[in-house]
């Protein structure tokens, strides 16, 4: 019984040993490991099964177009894209306001004018942005006077701009019609009506933004005038 | 990880692993014999000297410049719960998007002889199972999901791909081998991700610009994709539910643009290092692709379900385009194949092979019992349909070939080139009473396009099942 119990110590302490140097040679736990050579193991039999179709070629490079297309074009190509927009853009549109001192709210630049002691607002002539997306670096400027800002306009711009080209990049074989002639061959059709339609839709997103940006200015003008 | 980001920290360590690398050479030089473990000491020694060189050359306050640099990553929306968020939606949708892609696969009926489309897919065929002929609806509603989850998911898996792209540019690439291995991972998934959105994607509006098979590609690039998801879920899932954890989602949703500030640092570095001013709120950004989302699915949902619908499906590809008066589309015109009169006018005759052979014109088919079925026709491609088809049993054809019993029946077009001209079926599908040799669609004779004269419907069969033009029916004794 003694000896057991001191044998798988031993055993036990023996486990932690490997286990320890696998962490250091590793660099993780030893299943870890274990997981990820079952992973590759299984890809690398779909990938068996690829070569024995006899097209692994064709395989390989969609596979590895697909990546740097999306990583190394497609995210740079729309984070290059959404710089000109807020460089632009008016961030606000400037509205009237019927009072004399409008009460500062949240989203217009008098509020963060209002709220901190070293007034920042975002000066789209002036501003210099990080290549990144969806981000742009506030810059000291002069302080806001009247007539007061409206809200932000990019994000009534760049929204449906991003649909727009979301359902193109989706829908290119039909809306642009390479497919046409597999296209007619499968369903007798034409891929004719899909660039009216896509056409119309980018309309109705851009006028659905318009509406709701009207609708936000009128709000901020009720507000203006019954404190 | 995240330690390494304190320069002092990094500095020390830099020291550390010179020291080691120092020690272990004169230690490798003081052995004189050659053996193994000194080769490979003096292997290790010798990469631990270069890892110090190259840190040194790029400490980790300098990277090269660029992306690689994390000041240059500067949108304040990007942190650990942004990221979680997205990673639970991908969980729930990639997961039902593999299901449903994988039952699609064994709706095919692989293992009878003539169906596979994937012969060297070996033990990868351990999902297969004998499909079912009902509930009818069954495949209708699975292909619909598979296709219009996975446009609804293409906006999710850009966002998510958004969000943790600064990882891409990590600096220093290499860390440790367990992190050179989980970063070889992300090939299988992130390429595995966008290999099947693409070819799915591509397939649905018949663009085969790909140069291999779609069935075969799209089936193995899932198996990559599949190996890739499940460790990545394995290694990250914990982080996920911290990152859920560490925002309340509600709470979120009520905070404006002015309100959005930058996340709390996270170990694994999402989060900007100099974030800029937010131009978005995170409720925005979220609201922006799950909008993104649901406009993908209003344009395309009514191909599959029909009705009111599928004037609505503006993207559908084959949403709008349905001949009336059957609002049936067509995969595959009578005129593509090239279908004369001659094939299918009074010289049509259709041969039923069993112990018998038995030839019928089409007034002696017309003549036999004729029965009716509401089944919906569905197509890979996502569209589907439900009409009501009159026709005769396959059951009663293949008594008339002598066979009441077939294991399987192999059913040939007058199609004589192209894919999908011919279906193997199975027992269960031959003996099904609604699975009929149909000759009218929705009360109309079929259109020529439609597979005139006569054609098969089967419950709960792939569309490519449905043999259209059909000249022969072979009943087989062994499947």
């Amino acid at each position: 019984m003694t000896a057991d119990v001191t044998g798988m110590a031993a055993v036990g302490a023996r486990a932690r040993q490997v286990a320890g140097w696998v962490r250091r040679w590793y660099g993780a736990s030893p299943l870890h490991l274990l997981a990820l050579v079952t992973a590759f193991a299984l890809a690398g039999y779909a990938v068996r099964a690829v070569v024995a179709a006899g097209q692994w070629r064709g395989f390989a490079e969609w596979f590895i177009v697909a990546i740097v297309a999306h990583d190394l074009l497609l995210f740079p190509l729309y984070s290059l894209a959404d710089l000109p927009l807020r460089r632009l853009l008016p961030r606000h549109l400037t509205r009237p306001v019927s009072r004399a001192q409008p009460r500062p709210g949240p989203g217009d630049p008098a509020w963060a004018t209002a709220a901190g002691p070293h007034p920042t607002v975002v000066s789209p002539a002036t501003h210099e942005t990080g290549w990144d997306h969806l981000s742009a670096p506030a810059v000291p400027a002069r302080p806001v006077t009247e007539p007061v800002a409206g809200p932000p306009l990019l994000n009534y711009v760049r929204i449906p701009v991003a649909f727009s080209l979301l359902l193109m990049m989706v829908f290119f074989p039909l809306i642009l019609g390479p497919s046409q002639p597999e296209y007619h061959r499968a369903s007798g059709l034409s891929t004719g009506p899909y660039l009216w339609r896509w056409l119309a839709i980018t309309g109705v997103m851009f006028a659905i933004s318009a509406i709701t940006y009207a609708w936000r200015l009128r709000r901020l003008a009720a507000r203006d005038r019954h404190p | 990880m995240a330690g390494l980001k304190d320069p002092r920290q990094r500095v020390t360590q830099l020291g550390r692993a010179a020291r080691r690398a120092a020690r272990l050479q004169r230690a490798a030089r003081r052995r004189r014999a050659f053996s193994a473990s000194a080769a490979a000491e003096r292997a290790r020694a010798a990469a631990l000297a270069r890892r110090a060189a190259g840190a040194a050359r790029h400490p980790a306050g300098h990277p090269p410049p660029g992306p690689f640099r994390a000041g240059a990553w500067r949108s304040p929306l990007r942190g650990l719960w942004l990221t979680s968020v997205l990673a639970a939606v991908l969980l729930a949708g990639l997961a039902i998007l593999t299901v449903t892609g994988l039952l699609s696969y064994a709706a095919y009926d692989p293992l009878l002889p003539g169906n596979d489309q994937t012969p060297g897919a070996g033990l990868l065929k351990f999902c297969l199972f004998a499909w079912p002929t009902h509930p009818s609806w069954l495949y209708r509603v699975d292909q619909g999901v598979h296709i219009t989850l996975g446009l609804a998911l293409v906006p999710v898996v850009l966002a998510k791909l958004w969000s943790v792209l600064p990882r891409l540019f990590a600096w220093p690439p290499v860390r440790s081998l367990a992190q050179v291995l989980e970063r070889l991972s992300l090939i299988m998934l992130v390429g595995g991700v966008l290999f099947e959105f693409a070819t799915g994607i591509l397939n649905i509006q018949n663009y085969y610009v790909f140069p291999f098979s779609f069935y075969t590609a799209h089936l193995y690039g899932a198996w990559v994709f599949i190996a890739g998801f499940v460790i990545h879920v394995t290694l990250k899932f914990p982080r996920m539910v911290r990152g859920l954890r560490s925002r309340r989602l509600l709470r979120e949703l009520r905070i404006p643009l002015a309100g959005t500030a930058p996340e709390d640092p996270d170990p694994a570095g999402l989060r900007a290092a100099r974030p800029a001013a937010p131009t978005i709120s995170r409720r925005g950004l979220l609201a922006a692709v799950g909008g993104a989302s649901l406009t993908l699915v209003g344009l395309v949902v009514g191909q599959s379900i029909g009705g009111l619908g599928r004037r609505a499906a503006l993207f559908g590809p084959r949403g709008l385009s349905a001949t009336a008066p059957h609002y049936l589309p067509v995969n595959r015109t009578a005129a593509s194949i090239g279908l004369t009169a001659a094939d299918v006018g009074p010289a049509y005759r259709l041969t039923l092979a069993g112990t018998r052979t038995v030839t019928l014109t089409r007034e002696q088919l017309l003549a036999l019992p004729q029965h009716a079925a509401e089944l919906p026709i569905a197509c890979v491609e996502g569209w589907s349909v439900s009409c009501r088809w009159t026709g005769v049993r396959l059951a009663d054809l293949a008594r008339l070939a002598g066979m009441p019993a077939p294991a399987a029946a192999r059913v040939e077009s007058i199609q004589q080139v192209g894919s999908f001209r011919a279906a193997v079926l199975s027992a269960g599908q031959v003996a099904d009473p609604q699975a009929l040799l149909a000759v009218t669609v929705n009360g109309h004779l079929l259109p020529w396009d439609h597979g005139y004269p006569a054609r098969t419907i089967i419950p709960n069969a792939p569309g490519v099942h449905d043999t259209k033009w059909v000249s022969k029916i072979t009943f087989l004794k062994q499947a």
